[in-house]
């Protein structure tokens, strides 16, 4: 178990590193040298040269990339080129703002959708199973900027209940939350009725009936915490899905987060930061997914006793 | 390492697998079952995929008739008739330049269809052949191209497409190239997943004995097998693209005007959102629709073609 565990993280370490490298390879292939375009259209050859050198330009690629590497561990990502400050503190702040819209979404998406899912499965085929689902689905296809501009136009605009853009207090987060959420309520839901209307279907759960047991202990006690296992698994997916960077919602609402830094990253041209919070969203993604299987390996008890 | 849902899949591969190598299969379902008799299948117990299969095919006529079907053009501007309300002159109504909205989203039908199906076709082409060659070959190509997968897919999808973006630069086929280059990876994964079952069957094993080689393996009795899984890849993974490549032409970052792609239309009508609210409406709606449309038809292909879900 544990050296599963290890091995797992090892390999995860592994995945990181490629990543860092396929990021610093993509971004070396555009033409044009960074010095040239950092300096401006006007500035003289000797000036771009030395810019060149001091930016480190000038060595073999992969140099550059494990001083890269080694930076990056000490917590250095280099310099903002358009806004000349350090990448690391402009990803901190700017994770802050992604980190308070992420536990909103996903707070919510998870308590609708866990409790819209149960009533679902426990009444199927009546009308709040048809409502739910229904609503589900529209979360599951709508694209989140259409929900985005929705929540915009009729929250917003025409109720005036709520900001519509921006994040001067916390009621800035509410709609980007919504909308963030609304995909992942949809489908927690879609998740936990059809494990929860597998796992009804069991012998353990006629067994539970026969000696007695009210619905709502079968539900609670035996089938729920059964269907949470793969439930859980997606919920930490997702919030590492929402933790790496909600580009479209971020830039709807204007939430000065980790993915419309890394918009404004590409309107300006500005590698070092693309890179880092490219870089730091992959970052995410895979502790999420490490995360996501430890779970399941620790939940399940079936599992655990193989490994 | 295969992530939960990618499992799930598997492993109701391998369940079905069983069955079919019992050689119950047939006997299960009645008779041989054609590719056209599940297609009827479908059609007698699944009404929506039926329904949905029809939009599509509307969808993708209304995209080849768009000159015949209406009188505008898709470029002609009418700076009269400025961010007009819906009218039985211009059913969905007029745009800031003084555009017909209709208009716009037959031709942008074409667009955005092209941008779902084209990648996807390439992504699947490309996925299904290294997934093949990574279950096949095994040994370091199989590391590499499975590493290679993993790294893919540790990035977001929407921030590496958008990299990737910027790395190619605008345009149609940077557009096609990007999206196939950010989805290949599942199907790759998933394909190999299948390889292996499948090598451990009586059949492959028949012919690696009788000295069929491994390339004519490979399209002979693997590839054919995926195929079920293949088809319904195909149908979940296009409305992810046409998602995918709307979210990139809503951010700027895909085609660019004067093109119509739906995306584009959502995101410049993006700034009259409050004063002419169809702009954007009418062009997300035909987004959901199709990608409502293809996957009920994904999920109805899934019911028919994976003999182990059917009951």
């Amino acid at each position: 178990m544990v050296r599963n565990a290890l091995q797992r993280l090892l390999q995860s370490v592994l995945v990181l590193l490629g990543a860092a490298l396929l990021v610093f390879l993509m971004l070396r292939i555009i033409p044009g040298n960074p010095a040239a375009v950092l300096m401006g259209e006007h500035a003289d050859a000797t000036v771009i040269k030395r810019m060149t050198e001091e930016l480190g330009l000038d060595q073999p690629v992969l140099v550059q990339f494990f001083r890269y590497i080694a930076d990056a561990l000490r917590g250095d990502f280099g310099t903002s080129f358009s806004l000349g400050k350090p990448v690391s503190e402009l990803m901190a702040s700017a994770f802050v703002n992604t980190l308070i819209l992420a536990l909103f979404a996903s707070a919510y998406a998870w308590i609708l959708g866990i409790i819209s899912g149960v009533i679902a499965a426990v009444k199927k085929n009546s009308l709040p199973d048809r409502l739910f689902m229904g609503a589900s689905l529209l979360g599951v296809s709508m694209p989140v900027f259409m929900a985005a501009m929705l929540l915009q136009f009729f929250l917003g605009y025409q109720l005036k209940w709520l900001p519509i853009a921006g994040t001067s207090d916390w009621t800035g987060f509410i709609l980007p939350a919504i909308a963030l959420g609304w995909n992942s309520a949809g489908s927690v839901a879609r998740l936990v009725r059809s494990t929860l209307l597998e796992i009804l279907e069991e012998d353990y759960i006629d067994t539970a009936r026969a000696k007695g047991r009210g619905q709502m202990g079968v539900l609670m006690v035996h089938a729920l915490r059964n269907a949470m296992l793969p439930v859980i698994t997606m919920m930490a997916i997702q919030l590492s899905g929402m933790l790496s960077g909600a580009v479209i919602t971020e830039t709807v609402f204007s939430v000065n987060g980790i993915g419309r830094l890394a918009v404004q990253a590409i309107s300006s041209r500005d590698i070092p930061l693309l890179q880092g919070t490219v870089l730091f969203s992959a970052a995410i993604v895979i502790i999420g997914n490490y995360v996501a299987d430890s779970l399941y390996n620790v939940l399940d008890p079936r599992i655990r006793k193989e490994a | 390492m295969l992530s939960n849902r990618e499992r799930k899949i598997v492993e109701r591969f391998e369940k079905s697998r069983k069955i079919q190598s019992a050689g119950s299969l047939r006997s299960q379902i009645g008779e041989e079952e054609t590719f056209f008799t599940m297609m009827r299948r479908m059609a007698r117990e699944n009404k929506l995929a039926v329904f949905s299969a029809i939009v599509i095919l509307l969808i993708i006529l209304a995209a080849i008739l768009a000159p015949v079907l209406t009188p505008y053009s898709y470029s002609d501007m009418d700076l009269m008739n400025r961010l007009s309300p819906p009218s039985s002159a211009h059913l969905f109504g007029t745009d800031e330049a003084g555009r017909d909205i209709l208009t716009r989203l037959l031709y942008g039908a074409r667009v955005s269809l092209l941008t779902g199906v084209v990648p996807t076709i390439m992504s699947m082409l490309l996925g299904a052949l290294l997934g093949v060659v990574s279950g096949i070959y095994g040994g370091w190509l199989d590391d590499l191209i499975m590493r290679l997968a993993d790294i893919t897919l540790a990035f977001p999808s929407m921030l590496l497409a958008m990299v990737i973006m910027y790395m190619l630069g605008d345009g149609l086929i940077n557009v096609f190239l990007t999206l196939a280059l950010v989805n290949w990876a599942s199907v790759a994964r998933i394909v190999r997943a299948q390889t292996l079952q499948l090598k451990k069957t009586e059949f492959v094993e028949a012919a690696r004995v009788i000295g069929v080689r491994r390339g004519k393996m490979i399209f002979r009795h693997i590839l054919p097998n995926c195929l079920p899984t293949l088809i319904v890849l195909f149908t979940l993974n296009v409305p992810a693209a046409i998602l995918t490549e709307s979210s990139l032409s809503f951010l700027g970052l895909g085609l660019q005007p004067p093109s119509a792609s739906w995306g584009l239309m959502v995101n410049s009508g993006r700034q009259y959102l409050y004063a002419a609210p169809w702009l954007s409406l009418a062009p997300g709606i035909a987004i959901m629709v199709s990608v409502l449309a293809f996957n009920f038809l994904g999920d109805g292909l899934r019911d028919v073609l994976d003999p182990y879900q059917k009951k």
